[in-house]
């Protein structure tokens, strides 16, 4: 018994000084909670870690426009003080539609940068500069681990929250499933909504999106997925009336040391 | 001095007579011509006014004019009589355009005239620039400089090619598309398109050689170009060949270009030639902070920086950048300026390097002067960052959206400068707006009962959408005031959420009612 307690200790200790090594010192406060209790406990630090490179894609057919990934990081952008810069590869981003995610546009610089390495570049340069609220960069091209890591270390050093939203022309593109130095990946998709009244579904109109986010990578964590009501005018999530008071999709898969 | 539509001539002793120096535009077209006898001329125009022309005075002009034009690029010259200079390398991406990093730095120049009569003057400009550059950013540069000239009464010709004879030649006798306007862009690589249908004049030929050219039957430029050289050359002399060479760019063609006065600028000469980029790193530092430190005394701060480099084999070449601020940060000048230098060709070596603030506007005392990089003050200043991707991606690719008050989708936003004051308005929060916008509208097949109901499915791709929901319509009324033809168009808009859940927006030209406002096909304009 004592053994184990020892062991259990001694792997405590080891996990920490992992940890510290891994990543620099995360103090208090360092993270954006999604304000839904249910995707947050699942977090390390209880919420999105602020100073690091995130993924976010679409899922199915909007992984070419990253329509619902756009809103999603919009809406974080739009809980953080400050300015942000947005990188385009073409400029076809509808600013309304930021807008109304909370995401004011007068907080918006939009960099139009063309090619794939010159968003890196320019994502780069943001994430430099300290004072911003956070830097999104629109690629279509690949991210490879030395550019991720780039990236996740300038966010590091400023604490600038920073969004690879990753689009593609092809619905499975292998690229997207290499891996980065991101700190999360995360993937939305549409998921059809629920009639505008429960109790006359006939009813014309169209109810609050509904979005399943799924989190593919995680460091410190697990993967998860949940269906979520999509960002509202404040940036933030919701969770469905109808499903919110039902367990979280599906009890966490175990995840095997092999299959990481 | 009469009024722009009457005949104007400058006139001269010759030394025999009384002649005509130059003509203005109208008095050309009544066919006087410069050299001719002034008596013959006011035989031919009666009533004609006459000025006595003051050389020394017109190329002082000219001086003051290419000192002038210092505003658009870092080198110009005069090009006596009647022309300017300017060396548009790497220029135009501050006026809008793309500035893409070229593989070497061609000799570039541009030229610009003025008539020998200031006022009444007829001015050719002519510019060699970039290869790589958009063609967008130095037409919107030749356009302003023309029409900034127009306003001081001086007509001009512009042009940008990749060499300064081929600027000079289209700027004076016409480009391909030259059909009345006073800008011409030669796209990069087209020099000898350009200059093959133009006389053989505009090779900047003296008299002699021109008409003996003419009279063996060369009249274009595209003849003597397909002709054998080495008669030529046995015939005219080298000056021929040496203006068919510079004019295509195998001889390059360096500019003296002016050093204006009362400038801020600072110099540095080297007693080696220096090759490496670290080396040059090294003065643009040094460079910087003597420049900063003029400016801070005069109380001001740059927006515009030249960085000239003079190469070992008499040559210049230039950098600029633009700040979005007024500055006088040594840290985050010369950061700009080392991310141009790439542009830099130094060839055999740099001799000596001189950086000039053209554009300088009033900056308070005592800004902090922070280490740009995690210095604590430079945080707030969004400036800093703004000027380096204006400087590396060009100025209109570095924007912010604010609202235009149009019910039209794509007139509704538009683009003002990062720093700009922060918009007054909002768009209205309750419409339902795509967060991507197709431009243009993808033309989709769609089924749907008309006049009023949503689609039940549509087509894009090849993809069958079949809708489970839709919201809708939005009819969105043309502009009539922007456009006859929008006086009665209509658009329904829906937004629809297929079997996936996916939403789009989708509209019906037309309100199917009335023909005359749309022809009724359905279109994506956007995906939520």
């Amino acid at each position: 018994m004592e053994q184990i307690l020892t062991t259990a200790a001694r792997l405590a200790a080891l996990k920490a000084s992992i940890a510290r090594i891994g990543q620099p010192a995360r103090t208090a406060g360092t993270t954006l909670p999604f304000g839904v209790a249910a995707v947050d406990a699942r977090l390390p630090g209880g919420g999105l870690a602020l100073g690091a490179l995130h993924e976010v894609g679409g899922g199915g057919a909007d992984i070419e426009h990253g329509a619902a990934a756009a809103l999603l990081i919009a809406g974080i952008l739009a809980r953080r003080p400050g300015p942000v810069l947005w990188l385009l590869e073409r400029p076809d981003l509808f600013a309304p539609a930021l807008d109304a995610a909370g995401l004011r546009a007068d907080r918006v610089i939009y960099a139009e940068a063309g090619k794939p390495a010159a968003v890196l570049q320019g994502m780069e340069e943001g994430l430099r500069h300290p004072g911003l609220a956070g830097v999104a960069g629109e690629l279509s091209g690949r991210l490879t681990l030395t550019a991720s890591r780039r990236l996740q270390l300038a966010a590091e050093s400023s604490g600038t929250l920073c969004f690879a939203l990753r689009r593609s022309r092809r619905h499975d593109d292998p690229m997207l499933a290499e891996p980065t130095a991101a700190v999360t990946r995360w993937r939305v998709a549409a998921l059809p909504s629920p009639p505008v009244l429960a109790h006359a579904p006939q009813t014309p109109g169209l109810a609050r999106p509904r979005w399943r986010l799924d989190l593919l990578r995680c460091r410190g964590g697990e993967p998860a997925s949940w269906i979520m009501e999509a960002t509202d005018a404040t940036g933030h999530l919701g969770l469905p009336a109808d499903l919110a008071d039902r367990p979280a999709a599906a009890p966490p898969e175990r995840r095997r040391a092999a299959a990481g | 001095m009469p009024p722009p539509d009457k005949p104007l001539v400058t006139a001269l002793h010759d030394g025999r007579r009384q002649a005509v120096a130059a003509a203005d535009r109208v008095a050309r077209s009544l066919g006087l011509t410069p050299g001719m006898p002034l008596a013959q001329a006011q035989a031919l125009v009666p009533g004609l006014a006459v000025v006595p022309a003051e050389p020394e005075a017109d190329a002082r002009g000219l001086e003051e004019l290419a000192a002038w034009c210092l505003r658009y690029a870092p080198l110009t010259a005069p090009d006596q009589p009647a022309g300017i200079w300017i060396d548009a390398t790497g220029c135009a991406h501050l006026f809008g355009g793309k500035s893409a990093m070229p593989a070497s730095g061609e000799s570039t120049m541009l030229a610009a005239g003025e008539a020998a009569v200031p006022a009444a003057g007829e001015a050719a400009m002519l510019a060699s620039g970039e290869a790589a550059m958009l063609a967008s950013g130095e037409a919107a540069m030749l356009a302003d400089i023309v029409a900034r000239l127009a306003q001081g009464g001086i007509a001009a010709q512009a042009a940008i090619a990749d060499t300064p004879g081929g600027a000079w030649a289209v700027a004076r006798y016409g480009g391909p598309s030259f059909a009345g306007t006073a800008v011409t862009v030669v796209p990069a690589g087209d020099t000898a398109v350009a200059l093959c249908p133009l006389p053989v004049a505009a090779l900047r030929l003296d008299a002699a050689t021109a008409a003996g050219l003419v009279r063996l039957g060369f009249d274009r430029i595209g003849q003597v170009l397909q002709a054998p050289r080495a008669p030529l050359a046995l015939r005219f002399g080298q000056a021929l060949t040496r203006r068919l060479d510079q004019a295509l760019g195998r001889v390059s063609e360096p500019i003296e270009p002016i050093a204006p006065p009362g400038m801020v600028a600072a110099h540095v000469a080297f007693p080696e030639p220096l090759l490496t980029p670290e080396a040059l790193s090294t003065v643009i530092a040094r460079l910087t902070v003597l420049v900063c430190a003029e400016l801070e005394r005069r109380g001001q701060g740059a927006r515009r920086l030249d960085l000239r480099f003079e190469r070992v084999d008499r040559t210049q070449q230039a950098i600029c950048i633009g700040t979005a601020r007024p500055s006088r940060r040594p840290a985050h000048l010369a950061r700009l300026l080392n991310e141009q230098l790439e542009r830099i060709d130094p060839g055999l070596g740099i001799e000596a390097m001189r950086l000039v603030a053209r554009l300088t506007e009033p900056l308070a005392f005592g800004q902090p002067r922070g280490d740009l990089i995690g210095g604590e003050d430079a945080g707030a200043d969004v400036s800093v960052l703004v000027d380096r991707l204006v400087n590396r991606l060009g100025a209109r690719k570095v924007y912010r959206a604010a609202p235009v008050e149009s019910d039209v989708p794509e007139r509704s936003v538009r683009r003002i400068g990062p720093l700009s004051p922060p918009a007054r308005t909002r768009w209205p929060p309750a419409l339902p707006r795509p967060t991507r916008l197709l431009h243009p509208p993808q033309p989709v097949e769609a089924l749907a009962m008309l006049p009023d109901h949503p689609p039940a499915q549509f087509t894009w791709r090849r993809r069958k959408h079949r809708i489970r929901r839709a919201d809708g319509p939005e009819r969105i009324g043309g502009e009539w005031w922007k456009h006859d033809r929008e006086r009665s168009a209509m658009r329904d808009y829906w937004q629809v959420e297929d079997e996936d859940g996916r939403r789009f927006w989708l509209y019906r030209s037309g309100d199917a009612v009335d023909p005359a406002t749309g022809d009724l096909r359905w279109f994506l304009h956007g995906v939520f």
